[in-house]
């Protein structure tokens, strides 16, 4: 009797200290998620099962095997957003994890520069980043063309990068690392110190090399990181979207549009909701069973 | 002689690193700082004179003032920080420390809500917000991101909560508070590193954000100052004096928030991502 009085006074506690951030919630994000769900299975008609997604594998601008590993790009903005998923990746998860080690080794005046100039990426807005990017890779003024213009390397290297569908989509994929690397560095770092440095001592004592502590130790002892970091990575380049609209807008001739800005322009610009909400779908397809894992992990744990 | 060249291989590593991660900041400084003419061939080329003029015409630029942007984004980022901080501390202790049915698929559901990637709400938010008429205000977009920002905050939250020895809420509960007495005087104040730290990224992040102000403002009087920054670019032809002008003036506060909060920016993250 009592213990069901006590209850039903949680209840009461908990219904009003839940009930703020659910009524945003569920007007705001679930509500909204399964609109777009129920969206991507309709059209003005009604009803039509799977038609929108049959279509989108049917549109060369989201996928277009057919020039896909022949020629340059547009391969469509899937296929771009696992070629960006594909380079951006390793570049970023690896380097991250050798500049915390290296980091964590020199100790001089400028590590505390050189780390403070990876943070700028992650401060940095990422539609300002999407005009570093486009500056940097710029024809007459940028320096990256410029540079392998002296180097003796032809257009469209040398050229303005965004302008040619070669190079506008490995461009960008090039500038996101500037944005991204400090990420999987300072997570790395945070690994890193967690590491117990005896273990490091005792290698030492046993004639082992920076290489063979790196390989046998370091990388081992830090792997369940490096799996968040890649996880993380993963799902901000399926959502990749500020720096190529601000970059390319996806051009030259769809030759970098993503999958997120695929989503934007059919809603907002050709207002065609179900085409929007089967892409927004699609995207979400990808990332809810790595991001369901990696937000319930410490639940379980 | 082995372990030493390794040091200096290390080294070279990270000074090479630096140096190039500092070249496209350095860039849009430059280029911000001097005449337009002058960097016409590259930001590095001499003569090195140079201007506050890009600023200024960024400042009052007549289409997209950033000074209104700059204005528009303070006001956003700060009431898109409070709320969610206090809707999600609540949600949290809920979660955390009370029992009734239902909590754990309330967990699932949250932590399924933190997977969806902005686009999925895309569509039906401006729907929403056109429908209550709080479409094109700062107010609607306050709402959205609050409610963004819930998920990731209320497993943030939560995980630190659960680390706060519970002895100190029972005492207070045997002294006769109550649950809301307990949570506002007891565990509220405790949770203060947490709270600096969500606080923190939650800034950076609204300040940060275009896509959600993109689809849910357009009078260019209410813009943020990331929406000013793609319409500093000119239609025909870019003028990066003024583009970069406007790029230093959008980055600089959260560049100096984590300049100045860097300990609690760096907590927050990896707290809520490795812990």
């Amino acid at each position: 009797m009592r213990r069901a009085r006590k209850r039903g006074r949680e209840w009461g506690a908990a219904l009003i200290f839940l009930a703020p951030g659910f009524v945003l919630l569920v007007s705001f994000v679930l509500g909204p998620a399964l609109q777009t769900l129920s969206l991507s299975i309709q059209d003005r008609t009604g009803f039509v099962g799977l038609a929108n997604f049959r279509r989108l594998f049917a549109d060369p601008a989201i996928v277009n095997p057919a020039r896909f590993l022949q020629r340059e790009p547009p391969w469509g903005a899937l296929f771009h957003n696992l070629v960006w998923v594909a380079l951006h990746l390793p570049i970023t998860v690896g380097l991250g994890l050798v500049l915390a080690v290296v980091y964590a080794r020199v100790r001089r005046w400028w590590v505390g520069l050189a780390r403070g100039a990876l943070f700028l990426g992650i401060v940095t807005p990422m539609i300002v980043g999407g005009v570093i990017i486009r500056y940097l890779f710029e024809g007459h003024s940028g320096i990256v063309p410029q540079i392998l213009g002296a180097l003796g390397v032809g257009r469209p290297w040398s050229g303005g990068w965004m302008a040619f569908p070669e190079t506008a989509l490995l461009g960008l994929i090039l500038g996101s690392v500037w944005l991204w690397t400090g990420f999987s560095m300072i997570l790395h770092s945070a690994g890193l110190s967690a590491i117990d440095p005896e273990l490091f001592e005792a290698a030492q004592i046993d004639g082992a090399s920076s290489w063979a502590q790196f390989r046998h130790i370091t990388v081992p002892l830090l792997r369940p990181v490096t799996f968040v970091v890649a996880v993380m990575t993963f799902l901000w380049e399926l959502k990749i979207f500020d720096i190529v609209y601000v970059a390319t807008m996806g051009g030259p001739g769809r030759a970098s549009t993503v999958l997120a800005l695929e989503m934007y322009l059919a809603g907002f610009r050709t207002l065609d909701p179900h085409r929007a909400s089967a892409i927004a779908t699609l995207i979400t397809l990808f990332s809810l069973p790595l991001g369901y894992w990696f937000a319930t992990r410490r639940l379980r744990r | 002689m082995r372990r030493r060249g390794g040091a200096r291989l290390a080294s070279l590593v990270a000074i090479l690193v630096g140096i190039v991660w500092l070249i496209p900041f350095l860039g849009i400084v430059m280029s911000a700082l001097r005449p337009s003419r002058d960097v016409l061939y590259g930001w590095w080329r001499p003569p090195f004179r140079f201007t506050g003029q890009n600023i200024v015409g960024a400042w009052h630029h007549p289409t997209a003032s950033i000074a209104a942007g700059l204005r528009n984004s303070a006001q956003l980022a700060v009431f898109a920080t409070l709320l969610p901080t206090l809707a999600a501390s609540l949600m949290a202790y809920g979660l955390a420390r009370l029992r009734f049915p239902g909590r754990g698929g309330i967990l699932m559901t949250i932590g399924l809500l933190l997977a969806i990637p902005q686009q999925m709400v895309a569509w039906p938010v401006f729907q929403i917000l056109n429908r209550v008429g709080l479409l094109n205000t700062l107010t609607g977009l306050v709402l959205v991101h609050s409610a963004w920002a819930l998920p990731w905050m209320v497993f943030f939250l939560r995980g630190f909560i659960e680390t706060l020895p519970i002895e100190l809420e029972e005492a207070a509960v045997i002294d006769g508070a109550g649950r809301f007495r307990t949570f506002f005087w007891i565990v509220f104040p405790l949770m203060f590193p947490a709270l600096a730290s969500a606080m923190v990224l939650q800034f950076t992040w609204v300040w940060n954000d275009f896509f959600m102000a993109l689809i849910l403002v357009y009078d260019p009087r209410r813009m943020v100052v990331t929406q000013q920054i793609p319409l500093l670019r000119g239609q025909y032809h870019v003028d990066w004096g003024l583009l970069s002008a406007g790029s230093l003036l959008a980055m600089l506060p959260p560049l100096l928030v984590f300049l100045f909060l860097q300990r609690y920016f760096v907590r927050g993250l990896v707290g809520g991502a490795i812990k």
